[in-house]
Order: structure tokens, then sequence, then C-alpha cells
């Protein structure tokens, strides 16, 4: 503790060993700023995720055709609160707070995930959300419980049996859906046909264009590139959409025996980038709605806050 | 199911994610309450989604809009403190149908209220914006309150005998909150227990068309 500091170039070193024979790493061990800056980035969007994400499926809670139906999405959206807030508590183990986080998504500084900003137009997309787009996360996300940061990685163990239960839940709803009327199975299939290609660009680019990608793999933060996780994705959908008696919108879609996946038709990257870019259906809904419900819970974090302290002044008084 | 419709309005609109955790939490409780209650009178979905308005049976009180954070934490500190009494009156019936689902309730309601009591203190005590903003919200949604002991076909527990805990326990509340009970008569324009005759306000058609339309739109279809 009081021997002299080692210097940088020793601490480097003793984490890169850590990293390299699968430790963890822990908030109060020494890091690169970047691998820091890196993770609180990754985290934040992750987190700012969860909580527009709640918006397109919140859309439904009022509508929900049955009883039933309607506390699974409520319980669904509560546990995407949920995720946020653990992932806030893991960002802030690298020195950044939860309002700091907040502001920047509210000034547009930090992104969510792209999927977001798809408009939730019939039941059916409650269903297909569950299915393509938890689908996918989890797809992103098992590989993170095996993350190189502690705290993520713990917090993305829990997120993940939550959200392979959504997963399933959506799938089922689609399969009722699918065996239903024929109105109903043609809503299934709309939702489908409007979520499979948003769901793939949840990868994110390809791998010759993923700028951050080498060195998050080489951290250990990402275990697979984009490109694999896509293609492991659609290799799991294929059958699933067959015993779902629903079609994937892409015509070039089919079994490639040489390579033992399945191959797929081009990806609308243009479209990905619009929709990075903020001109996507819902950008500008999404943000407005987190940042009003922001500013109109102001006056009651304000009562929470001056409650707070004229109530623990009093108590520090009582004890003093 | 009325209220828990209600609380679901606030998804993705809370004044804090620990809120938005705690309201789907609450709408989760009374939507689960709701379900065992309509089970059993009958098919929840068709007494849910297929009656009108004029068959719903619900206090006014829960379909009032949600208003502010302050106006929904008036309406739940009204409702829970109200149902909590209720369910402990019903769960100690052991020759009542309701006893086996109020037992369970009231757990779930005595977290509501502690719910709704702490909102109540930190808005009351508070700024002075939150304060009269609390102020507000409880002396709006009072007229709909004496309905809440009015007599109720079918249910073992006279109402009537419930309020005189439910006026210490509110006032009780509300002093440590630094506000006092509204005054005023606990009764609207409309004769108190209008809803359990099926006489509601005007935004519940609303909320009945929004929440019915789906199901409505596919008869006969399942979910």
């Amino acid at each position: 503790m009081t021997t002299t500091a080692p210097e940088t170039g020793a601490l480097e070193a003793v984490f890169e060993a850590a990293v390299a024979a699968d430790e963890r790493i822990e908030p109060r061990d020494w890091m690169p700023d970047a691998y820091r800056a890196t993770l609180v980035r990754q985290i934040a969007q992750h987190a700012h995720s969860e909580i527009i994400g709640m918006q397109p499926e919140a859309n439904w809670i009022t509508r929900a055709p049955s009883l039933r139906r309607k506390a699974i999405l409520m319980a669904k959206v509560q546990d995407e609160a949920g995720h946020g807030l653990y992932l806030y508590s893991a960002a802030e183990t690298l020195g950044t707070g939860r309002d700091e986080l907040l502001d920047k998504l509210h000034a547009g500084r930090q992104r969510y995930s792209s999927i977001f900003n798809y408009p939730t137009l019939t039941w059916a997309d409650v269903g297909a959300i569950g299915w393509l787009v938890d689908g996918a996360a989890i797809t992103n996300q098992v590989p993170l419980c095996r993350c190189s940061y502690g705290p993520y990685a713990r917090a993305m163990v829990r997120i993940c049996k939550e959200e392979s239960f959504h997963q399933r839940q959506g799938y089922e709803l689609l399969l009722a859906l699918s065996r239903g009327t024929e109105a109903q199975h043609a809503m299934a299939q709309d939702a489908v046909d409007r979520w499979w290609w948003p769901s793939l660009m949840m990868f994110g680019p390809p791998d010759d264009e993923s700028a951050h990608s080498a060195q998050s793999m080489a951290w250990k933060i990402k275990r697979h590139s984009n490109d694999e996780l896509r293609q492991r994705f659609v290799d799991i959908c294929v059958p699933q959409a067959e015993s779902l008696g629903l079609t994937l919108p892409d015509p070039d879609l089919r079994w490639n025996e040489e390579r033992g996946h399945h191959d797929f038709g081009p990806i609308d990257w243009d479209e990905f980038h619009e929709v990075l870019r903020g001109n996507g259906p819902c950008n500008e809904q999404r943000i407005t709605q987190r940042r009003k419900a922001h500013e109109e819970g102001a006056w009651v974090r304000e009562a929470a806050a001056a409650y707070a302290t004229k109530h623990a002044a009093e108590h520090g008084e009582a004890t003093a | 199911m009325v209220l828990s419709h209600r609380l679901g309005e606030w998804a993705g609109h809370a004044p804090v994610l620990e809120e938005e955790v705690a309201l789907a939490n609450i709408a989760l409780d009374l939507l689960g309450q709701a379900r065992v209650l309509l089970s059993l009178v009958g098919d929840e979905d068709e007494l849910a989604y297929l009656r009108e308005e004029r068959a719903f049976r619900n206090v006014q009180l829960v379909e009032q809009p949600n208003g502010d954070f302050a106006h929904t934490i008036a309406r739940q500190l009204y409702f829970s403190t109200y149902q909590q009494l209720l369910y402990e009156r019903l769960a100690g019936d052991g020759e009542s149908p309701f006893a086996p689902v109020a037992a369970k309730a009231v757990k779930e309601v005595a977290y509501h209220r502690d719910h709704a009591e702490h909102w109540t203190l930190r808005l009351g005590d508070g700024t002075a914006e939150s304060h009269a903003r609390m102020r507000r919200a409880l002396d709006a949604l009072w007229r709909f309150t004496g309905e809440l002991f009015e007599p109720v076909e079918g249910l073992p527990v006279d109402p009537a005998a419930l309020r005189d805990g439910w006026l210490t326990s509110v006032t009780d509340v509300l002093r440590r909150a630094t506000l006092t009970l509204p005054e005023g008569p606990q009764a609207g324009a409309w004769t108190a227990g209008a809803g359990r005759q099926g006489i509601h306000t005007e935004p519940f058609g609303r909320m009945l068309a929004e929440m019915q339309h789906l199901h409505r739109s596919h008869p006969g279809a399942t979910w």
C-alpha cells in the first residue's frame, strides 16, 4: 500500500495478464482509460436501450387483447425498467452517475439500440419484438455473461435469464396468432415481415466496418464478431419460423450445405445508418417522450430530495 | 382491473425509474386480484372486454384519469387504505368465498398503501410546489371517496363500517405530510354509489374504448 506506486506500464501488464487469464476486472482494479470509456459507452447504451425499449411495448399495454396477455406485457415492461436499473448501477461502478448518463441520452450524446426507433403498429408486433428483438438481444448478450468486466458480466447473467423468458413468451404469442384466425395469422406475418431486417441490424455493422470490434475483442468485452453473432441468430430463427408457420421476408435465405449455415440476403445498411443518424421512423418521438417524462417528473424528484434533506437533518439533530 | 389499467398507462412516463418498477408492480398485483375475482363470477375476458360502460360496477374513484403524479398518489392513498381495511375484514371471514383471495391480496395491498403513504409524505412535506400539487389532488378526488362506503350487493362486509378506520388512517398520513383532510362533502353531484350502479364519469367510456377495441375487433378469437 505505502510502497512506491508502480508505473503505468506495470499496471497495464497486470491488467493484460488478468484479461488473458480470463479473470474478472473489478471496479477497484486499475484499468486503461480507454477500456473504462468503452465500457461506460457500451453499458450506458445498453441501459438506455432498456429504458427507451419500454416505449414500443408500453404502447400496447392499454390495448392488450386479454387480461393474461396484459399481465405478461406489464411484467415484461417492468422487467425492462429493472434491467435499466441494474445496468446504470454497473455503469456507476466505473465512476459515472446515472443522472449524468440520462442527461447524455436526453441530449442525444449517447445512443440506444436502433431497433427501438421502429413503431409497434399491431398487437403482433409485441410478439415479434419478443421473439426477434429479444432473441437477437440474447444472442448478443449471452457471451457478455463472460465479459471481462465483472459488474457488467454479473448484470448480464440476471438479465439474460429474464430475457429468455420474454423471448419464449413472444414466440408463444406469435404461435397463438399464427394458429388463430386468418386475420390473426396475417397480423403475425406482417409483424415478422416488418421486424426481421431491423432485428438483423441489431448486431451492428459488418465486421469490416465495425470501429470498436477489434479492441473490444482483445479486451474480452466482446467474445464474437457482429457477423458471427448475426449468422448464429439467422440459423436459430429459420427453424423457429418454420414451426411458427411463418415465413421470413428474404428471398435469398437458404441452407448452404458447404458452410453449414444459412445464406441470407443483403442488409440495407443505408437504412441502418439513417436510423442511427436520427432519421428512423420514431427517433424523434422516443426521445421526446423520454425527455418529457424526465422534465415532468422533475418536481417529484425535487420533492423527494427536499423531504430526504429535511428528515435527514431532523434525524441528525435528534442523534447529535 | 380499472385501477390497474390506469396505472398501466404510466409505463414509460414515470418520474424516476424506480417508480416505473413500483407502479407496474402495483398494477400487476391489482390485475392479478381482478382476474381471480372475475373468474369467481365467469370468464375474465368476457367480463373485461365485452361489457359496456353501464355494466361496470367499479367505484368512480378508480376510473379517474392519472393526472399528474400527485393525483395518482392521492388516488392510491384513498383507495389502498380502503382496500386494506376491506381485505383485512374479508380475510377474517372463513365462511366467505372471498377469504382466500383477500388473504393473499391483503399483503399486496399493505405494500400499495405503504407506497402511497411514503409518496404522500414526500410530496406533502417536500417543496412548496409538491405540497400545492398534493393539496390540489387530494381536494379534486375527495368527492369520489364517499362511494367507497356505500353498501355493495353480495359483499359480506358493510363498507360503511370501514369509514371510521379509513378516516383515522388517512388523517394521520396527511397530518404527517403537513396536510389536512379536504373539506366539503365526500360525494359529488352524483349520488354516492353511482359507479356501483353502472353510472360512471365521462373519461371511463374512453378508457374502455381503448381497452376493448382489439378484443372486440376479432370476435371469438383466442389470444
